[in-house]
Order: C-alpha cells, then sequence, then structure tokens
C-alpha cells in the first residue's frame, strides 16, 4: 500500500526567488523519516514540493524529478489533484471543516469529490480511519457532532483520519504536534509508530527529540544566511545522524549550538 | 513582643486625593435642569432650548467642581465623558425623532380596517371627502403597493444575487490581483456611489432600446434596483469570502480535492451565513428606493401581479403620490393618513428584515457545540 519517493537534482523557486537548492533524497517505503533543521531552512517548503502543495501560491514553480515510485509527479500531463489523492498532508494547526460533523470530516476526501458510497461502506471506513488515527473510543458516540467542538489533540487526530480515509501511498506531516500539548503530542507519536506499518511517513519537525524518537532516518537541512536557498546537508539513519554525523553543521546543530 | 509594624497613619493618605460624592452627577443634574428652566423662562420656553442649556450647563458644573475637589486628571475624564455622551444622545435625537413621528401619524393609518388588505382600485376623491365630513374610516389601503414592493425586490435580488455572489468569488478565488480584478474593485467601488436615479434613467434607457419605447413594468424597476444592490452584494460577499481561513483551502486541496469543488463545498458553506445576512441588508436598503421605480414602473391604483407588464405600484411611490397628488385635492388629510400608514409599514418591513439578517447568521454559522 505504500510507495516509495526518489527526489532528483530537485530546486524550488518562490518566481524568481530559488528557495531551495538542489535536493536529491531517496525515501524508503513504510518507513518514518525526518526533516530538521532550523527556522526558515526551506524543509516545509520543500515537504509541500512533494504533493504540489506548493502550487496553490501563486508564483511557485520547480525544476527536477519527484519520482513515485518511478511516475514523475512533475511529468508533463500529471494533474497535480490526482498527485494529492496519493500524497496526503496534515499541517500544523489543526483544521478541520467547521461546517462539518466528525463523520462528514472523516468522509470529506470522498464526499467533496463526489464519489458516490453506500451508507454501509461509509460507516466501515469513518470507523477504520477513526480507528487507525486512535480517535475511535473518544468519539465513537458522537459522530454527529461538530469537527470544531473537540479538544486541539484530537482535532489533529480527526486530521490525520481524515488524510487516511482517502487511502494514500505517503502521509506529508509539517510539524503536526507544535501546536499541541506533550500529552496529545505523545499520542501522535505513538500514533506515527503504528501508521509506518501501512504508509510512508515524512515529518517535519522542530524538535530534535521528536525526531530522534519517531523516525527511522533524518534529513538535515541548513540555509547558509537569509536570502540564500536552503539546502539538504546530511541525510541518514536517525541514529547516525544523532550520535554520530559526519558534517560538522549537522553536529552543530543537532548538540544545540545553533537553531 | 513590641510589634514591629508601622502603625497606619490616622489622616488621609499619601496616595489618595479627593472624590466627589456619589450623588454628584445627580445633583449637578437636578440643579442644571432648574437653572437652565431659570434662564428660558426669561428668554421664552421652548423644550430645547431648555435641554441645550441644562446640558451646558451640567458639563460645565460637573467637570468644575470636579477639577475643584478630585484634581484635574478626573475632571478631564469626567469632560471626555460628558462629550461623547453628549454625541451619542444628539446622534440619537434624530433616529427617535423620525421613529416617534411616523409612530404617532402612521399608527392611524395602519389600524384602518381593510388597509393592509385593500388596494386603491377605485377609491374616488368622493369616498375622501365622505370620509373627511361623516367622520367614517378612510377607504383604500395599500395592498396593492405592498405586493408591488414584494414583487420587485424579489425579482432585483434574484438578479443581484448570482451576478454578485460570483463576481465575489472571482475576486476572491481567482482574481490574484491580476488587472483584471482591479478593473472589477474599481468599477465595483464606483457603483456605489451611483445616485439612485441614474440607476433607473439605465434601467429605462436599457429596456427602451432592447424592448421598446415606453416600456415600464415592475421588471425595469428590478433592473433598476440589481444596479444598486450588485455592488453591495459584492463588497459584503468580498469580505465574508477572505475570512474564510486558507487552511480551509489547503486542508481540502490537500485531500485532492478540485478547486470549484473546494469553493462550493468548503468556502462557501462556511461563509454562508455572512454572506447571507450581507444579502438581507442590501435588500433593505434598496427597498424604499423611490425614484428609480418612479421612472421605471410608474404608479397604479389596482393590483398588478405581472411582473413584466404594465405599471406596478410599490410603497415608496405610493407614499410619494398620495403626499403629491392626493386622492381629493379639497381634503388632503385622508391621503395623508395612508401614506403615513404605508411609511410606518415600510420602516417596519425594514425592521423585520434586519432581525431576519441577525436569525440567519446565527442559524447558518459554524456550530462549535461539544
Amino acid at each position: 500500500m505504500s510507495k516509495r519517493i526518489d527526489v532528483k537534482d530537485l530546486n524550488v523557486y518562490y518566481g524568481d526567488f530559488l528557495a531551495v537548492e538542489d535536493v536529491s533524497i531517496n525515501i524508503e517505503a513504510k518507513s518514518v523519516t525526518a526533516f530538521i533543521g532550523p527556522s526558515g531552512c526551506g524543509k516545509s517548503t520543500f515537504l509541500r514540493t512533494l504533493n504540489r502543495m506548493h502550487e496553490v501560491i501563486p508564483g511557485a514553480r520547480v525544476e527536477g524529478e519527484v519520482l513515485l515510485d518511478g511516475d514523475n509527479l512533475y511529468g508533463p500531463g500529471v494533474d497535480p489533484v490526482t498527485v494529492r489523492s496519493q500524497i496526503g498532508m496534515v499541517f500544523q494547526r489543526p483544521n478541520p471543516f467547521p461546517t462539518m460533523s466528525i463523520r462528514d470530516n472523516v468522509l470529506a476526501g470522498v464526499k467533496l469529490n463526489n464519489k458516490k458510497i453506500s451508507k454501509g461502506e461509509a460507516d466501515v471506513l469513518v470507523e477504520r480511519s477513526l480507528k487507525g488515527a486512535n480517535l475511535w473510543n473518544e468519539v465513537k458516540d458522537r459522530l454527529e457532532k461538530p469537527g470544531s467542538g473537540l479538544s486541539g489533540g484530537q482535532q489533529q487526530r480527526l486530521c490525520i483520519a481524515r488524510a487516511i480515509a482517502v487511502e494514500p501511498q505517503v502521509i506529508l506531516m509539517d510539524e503536526p504536534c507544535s501546536a499541541l500539548d506533550p500529552i496529545s503530542t505523545l499520542a501522535i507519536e505513538d500514533l506515527i509508530n503504528e501508521l509506518k506499518d501501512q504508509y510512508t511517513v515524512v515529518i517535519v519537525t522542530h524538535n530534535m527529540q521528536q525526531a530522534a524518537r519517531v523516525s527511522d532516518k533524518t534529513a538535515f537541512f541548513n540555509i547558509a544566511g537569509t536570502g540564500k536557498p536552503g539546502k539538504l546537508i546530511e541525510y541518514g539513519d536517525t541514529h547516525t545522524i544523532f550520535s554520530n554525523p559526519v558534517q560538522k553543521a549537522t553536529e552543530d546543530y543537532v548538540s544545540g549550538r545553533f537553531g | 513582643m513590641t510589634s514591629t509594624l508601622t502603625p497606619v497613619r490616622s489622616k488621609r493618605s499619601a496616595l489618595t486625593k479627593g472624590q466627589l460624592p456619589k450623588y454628584a452627577p445627580y445633583a449637578v443634574l437636578g440643579g442644571a435642569l432648574i437653572v437652565g428652566a431659570a434662564i428660558l423662562a426669561l428668554i421664552g420656553f421652548n423644550p430645547f432650548g431648555w435641554g441645550l442649556v441644562s446640558a451646558i450647563l451640567f458639563a460645565v458644573g460637573l467637570v468644575s467642581w470636579s477639577a475643584a475637589v478630585e484634581g484635574s486628571r478626573k475632571a478631564k475624564d469626567k469632560l471626555a465623558t460628558c462629550l461623547v455622551v453628549g454625541s451619542f444622545l444628539v446622534a440619537l435625537l434624530p433616529l427617535v425623532s423620525v421613529i416617534w413621528t411616523v409612530l404617532i401619524n402612521g399608527i392611524p393609518g395602519l389600524i384602518d380596517p381593510g388597509f393592509l388588505t385593500t388596494s386603491m382600485n377605485g377609491v374616488t376623491g368622493a369616498f375622501d371627502n365622505k370620509a373627511v365630513e361623516s367622520g367614517g374610516p378612510v377607504m383604500g389601503g395599500i395592498y396593492h403597493a405592498l405586493l408591488g414592493t414584494v414583487q420587485i425586490t424579489l425579482l432585483a435580488t434574484v438578479i443581484s444575487v448570482p451576478v454578485g455572489l460570483l463576481t465575489a468569488i472571482y475576486l476572491v478565488e481567482y482574481g490574484n490581483d491580476g488587472r483584471l480584478a482591479k478593473a472589477i474593485t474599481f468599477f465595483v467601488d464606483v457603483m456605489t456611489g451611483i445616485p439612485s436615479i441614474v440607476a433607473g434613467l439605465f434601467a429605462a434607457a436599457f429596456f427602451f432600446v432592447v424592448v421598446g419605447p415606453g416600456t415600464k413594468t415592475g421588471a425595469v424597476a428590478a433592473v433598476a434596483l440589481s444596479v444598486l444592490m450588485i455592488p453591495v452584494v459584492v463588497r459584503s460577499s468580498e469580505e465574508m469570502l477572505k475570512i474564510v481561513p486558507n487552511e480551509l483551502r489547503e486542508a481540502a486541496y490537500a485531500l485532492g480535492v478540485r478547486k470549484w469543488r473546494t469553493i462550493l463545498k468548503v468556502v462557501i458553506p462556511t461563509a454562508i451565513s455572512g454572506i447571507a445576512s450581507g444579502v438581507t441588508l442590501a435588500i433593505a436598503r434598496v427597498i424604499g428606493e423611490t425614484a428609480p421605480i418612479l421612472v421605471t414602473a410608474g404608479f397604479a391604483t389596482s393590483i398588478n401581479s405581472n411582473v413584466f407588464g404594465g405599471w406596478m405600484a410599490s410603497l415608496p411611490t405610493f407614499i410619494y403620490t398620495q403626499i403629491l397628488n392626493p386622492t381629493s385635492p379639497s381634503n388632503p388629510d385622508p391621503s395623508s393618513q395612508r401614506a403615513w400608514g404605508a411609511a410606518l409599514v415600510l420602516i417596519i418591513l425594514v425592521m423585520v428584515l434586519n432581525l431576519v439578517a441577525r436569525l440567519i447568521a446565527r442559524i447558518f454559522a459554524p456550530k462549535t457545540g461539544r
């Protein structure tokens, strides 16, 4: 059910400004990869190019290739909408649809695309997605209540349920826990550990300890100065990056000398 | 054991100043009213002058007393309070005066039997003369005008809301601050300032060219009103759409939903309560426009249910014609009474529309129940 991502020589532009320079990285299927680095180094920008979400900003473009199991996402004739139905995304701040109930929120990926499913199938999908996001026990009695009536951690898990209900190959997470308290963060980190059995997960995080806890491999991004493009400095097993990094900049960052 | 606390000073602490007694404002108010009455008794009493003189005396008295006892900072505070409250009362005065006058003059017309259910069809000057001489009920009513207003405004809404809403969607979702979007915004701003009679002349000329000379129907009036309504609908819908947070759109895109579906099923439902109340307020704005309807729909005395055929009456034009051309020139009072009754009905209609707008906003707002 999950695919690998291979990025070759990707340059990300906002208009004429080069934001991320020359990234090549291979992300294994059914693994958790963390992107770490200081603020403004381009990790969120790079993450958004993996499902063509950066294109909603007018003037944003890329040069290079992103291959999903060999298919170039940026090839000619590729529809960004198809890409996004295969690669899902969870955002920094929980954003359930306020006009929809919890049940409709989980089914949003299906309903908003006008795909017809029977009520029985819909119930099965809702239960499976909410169980997969570890939220079923807490909301199974109030599925018709509005989605915005939940706590922050529950809302974020609802967004994760919504993302996995469309059965993507890859799940991208952009700092999913930065707006949450420690207990909700723990719940989501446990969830990520379970998700990696079925999906490829890529997570951007500011919290190095979180990266050390959840990920199999870690990529360290850095930026030379303001106005300069961000670059991928080092990519390897999490254990190696944090205890025995090759690059000096990586070692400085993980030991807290800057960041 | 001896106490090491410093004894509390028995005289006033160095941190406080004097304070006016609690009854001070009322005392000054009473004094100002009495002195004001006395001054005006010398010049010639009228309530307005009394109110004005008392207000000035009250402000001067309270502020100077406060300056003497409490110090200059509190005195300035009291002066500012007096100015703010005074301005508020002055602003409130015309509103209260209008409502009072319309109520006093309109209720006799409104409670007349048959006022809301009959039209002016067949009511001639003779009926009015008889009503004045014999003291009987005033014949005639506003049913035709009420029906006309409802039909014309409904048709205007049906024209304006789709055009206005779709324009707002283009400006917010697809415009991207391009040249076309900027031009549209500029022209919409210009349209908000068009005098209403010019809108009426435009509609009359438009139908003259398209249909034929001398076309005067309810539909022409509806087109004129929609010219006035469209900019209001565009502006308020645009604001409501901009308020929808961008992260909701991104959440939908990330699920693989197309842009137009996102707008239709996520953005508009989230903004619908604001849009609905904006539309209701736009309706309330045009419902009382007289000039464009006079120029385009004429005025009729009988009920006309066909918006596309023949002259149609409306509440504002009814008031206008009853005052300017009373049904019975020798006895204008019944016409005047009917006109005031119609004015009261119009104000009640606008008030009801405002309440409906608030209700709609509350019903459709996204809920946050637990």
